[in-house]
This record gives C-alpha cells, sequence and structure tokens, in this order.
C-alpha cells in the first residue's frame, strides 16, 4: 500500500476512538443534568467533580484526535 | 516546509536555541525563557499583590487570596488536614501550569506545557514526592496500597496486581493527560486558522466561505482558554488524590 495512503486511513481510524470520548462526556453531562433536576440544591456542590469527571473523560478523547493528528502533520 | 502555502501547525511547538552554552548541545532555549517568564510573573504577582496586606484588599490582592483560598480548600478536601503540608507544593504546580497554559494561548508565545518531557518532569516529581514520603511516614505499611480490605483470599493477587500497574501508570497518564489536551488543542487551532488563508486565497467566495473556520477559531481559542485553567485544575487535583494516598495508605 502506497505509505502516504496508510497514513490518511491510520488517521481516520484513530479519529474513531473519539466517538467513546462523545459517549463518555454526554453520559456525565445526561447524569449530571438528572441528578442536579431530581435534587436541584445539591447541584451546586457537585460541579468541581462533573468538571472534573468531563476532564479525566475528556482526556482520553483528545488522546485518539492527537494520535490522528500526529499521523497527519508529524509522521 | 517548501510550499508557503502549505500548512504546518506543527511549526509552532519547535524548540530553537537562544544562548547556547558550549558544543555539548546545551543551550537557554525558548522553552527555558518562558519557564522562567511564566515563574518571574507568577512571583512578581504574588509578591507585588500581598506586600501591602490590607484588611480591606485591592483587586490584586483579592485575586491572589482567591488562588490560595481555592488550592487550599482543594487539598483539604482532597487530602485532608494531613495534606496541607503539601499545600506549598500543589500551588507552586498549580500556578505553574495555569500560568504556562495560558501563556500558550497568547500568539507568538511558546506553550512550555505542549512537551512531553516537561509535563513528564512534573508528574515524575509528583510520583517521587508520593513514594518518598509514603515510605517515610508508613514505613512497609505503605504497601497497604496495593491490598483493598475486604477482598476475598482467592481474588487477592489479581487485585494487587492491578492496584500495582494502575499505581504505576499514573505519572504516564498525568503527564500525557496535559501534554496531549494542549498539543491537540493547539494544532487544532492552527488548523482551523491554516482553513482561513487557505479559502482567503480562492478570491470573494473564499472569504465569505472563510467566515466559518474563523467563527470555529473564535470558539475553539474559548474553549482552549478553558482547558487550559482546567487541565491546571485537574493536574492538582490528582496530585493532591495522589499525596492523599501516601498520608493514608490503606483503602
Amino acid at each position: 500500500m502506497d505509505p502516504v495512503a496508510a497514513k490518511y486511513i491510520g488517521a481516520g481510524i484513530a479519529a474513531i476512538g473519539m466517538a467513546g470520548a462523545a459517549m463518555g462526556v454526554g453520559n456525565i453531562f445526561g447524569s449530571f443534568l438528572s441528578g442536579a433536576l431530581r435534587n436541584p440544591s445539591a447541584a451546586q456542590s457537585q460541579f468541581s467533580n462533573l468538571i472534573f469527571g468531563f476532564a479525566v473523560t475528556e482526556a482520553l478523547g483528545i488522546f485518539s484526535f492527537l494520535i490522528a493528528l500526529l499521523l497527519l502533520f508529524a509522521v | 516546509m517548501a510550499d508557503p502555502n502549505k500548512v504546518d501547525p506543527i511549526h509552532q511547538f519547535q524548540i530553537t536555541k537562544i544562548v547556547p552554552f558550549g558544543d555539548g548541545g546545551f543551550a537557554f532555549t525558548n522553552s527555558a525563557l518562558f519557564m522562567v517568564l511564566a515563574v518571574g510573573l507568577i512571583l512578581a504577582f504574588l509578591i507585588l499583590s500581598t506586600g501591602r496586606r490590607a484588611i480591606v484588599p485591592t483587586r490584586a490582592q483579592l485575586m491572589s487570596e482567591m488562588l490560595y483560598e481555592f488550592v487550599a480548600n482543594m487539598v483539604r478536601s482532597s487530602a485532608g488536614t494531613a495534606g496541607m503540608k503539601f499545600f506549598p507544593f500543589v500551588f507552586s504546580l498549580f500556578m505553574f501550569v495555569l500560568v504556562a497554559n495560558l501563556f500558550g494561548m497568547i500568539p507568538f508565545f511558546f506553550t512550555v506545557t505542549s512537551h512531553i518531557i516537561i509535563t513528564f518532569a512534573l508528574a515524575a516529581l509528583v510520583f517521587a514526592v508520593v513514594i518518598i514520603y509514603g515510605f517515610w511516614k508508613n514505613g512497609l505499611k505503605f504497601l497497604k496500597l496495593f491490598v483493598p480490605s475486604g477482598i476475598p483470599m482467592y481474588i487477592l493477587p489479581l487485585v494487587v496486581l492491578i492496584e500495582f500497574v494502575s499505581f504505576l501508570s499514573r505519572p504516564i497518564s498525568l503527564s500525557v493527560r496535559l501534554f496531549a489536551n494542549i498539543l491537540a488543542g493547539h494544532i487544532t487551532l492552527k488548523v482551523f486558522a491554516g482553513f482561513i488563508v487557505t479559502l482567503g486565497s480562492l478570491g470573494f467566495l473564499g472569504w465569505l466561505g472563510a467566515l466559518l473556520p474563523l467563527t470555529m477559531t473564535v470558539a475553539i481559542t474559548a474553549l482552549e482558554l478553558l482547558v487550559a485553567a482546567l487541565q491546571a485544575y485537574v493536574f492538582a487535583v490528582l496530585t493532591s488524590m495522589y499525596i492523599n494516598d501516601a498520608i493514608h495508605p490503606s483503602h
């Protein structure tokens, strides 16, 4: 196979990993909203946990995105 | 790059030597320059803002007091009062990462935290502090960290193995998370900014189309400002959680 084509295909495959992070981030905010609407008074105290969970989950998507970008531009 | 129209988003991470020392490859680089700038800015801000110590604080004093309170609450809630011993450590890490990340958002500034060696050095420092303090304070009881209580005997070896591997992977995940977020964010920003140039060279219709990536670039800049602060926060929170493990090793 042409190495350049293989590089682009690899970048595309690596980008699929972001779908998992998308589901995770959606799950975090969805769960937070459903919990917050049940008990709005406790929502504010959990905001830092929300942001923390978001950052940790989002990082995994960023990893695959990084691999895709590095394949495109750095390899 | 030979082709001037080709977008090269990696170029911004190049390290250049400013003042070389001898022939050994050592040099004062742009990375070192911006680290010194970051530390200088933090020091100047904290010293100047808290120098007068007024009872009714000025805006700058209020800002540094809020930063102090923010990190102090974070350390206290995750590592307990015993963890406040490490407050200066966590505060320095938080401020350095925060200012280095925010520096990266200024055009033409070098982003220190976009290099794995910088973030890994910080994470290795955290890891070394946790291990040395853990053994110094608890002795061999520190190894209880790997043995959760209430686990049936037949599954225990597997759990210990998993805990051990997850402990070893901490410095890697801690450093890669920060570095990858910053690197990917900056590359995305450059790629979208490159779309504006490419579309703009097509003429009038291209200029109209370039509005789209321009809007995207503004939105991503806002997101990256959020990520810069967030990753500094996450780095500091995880550091205080790991320090908590060193102080209270039993689960």
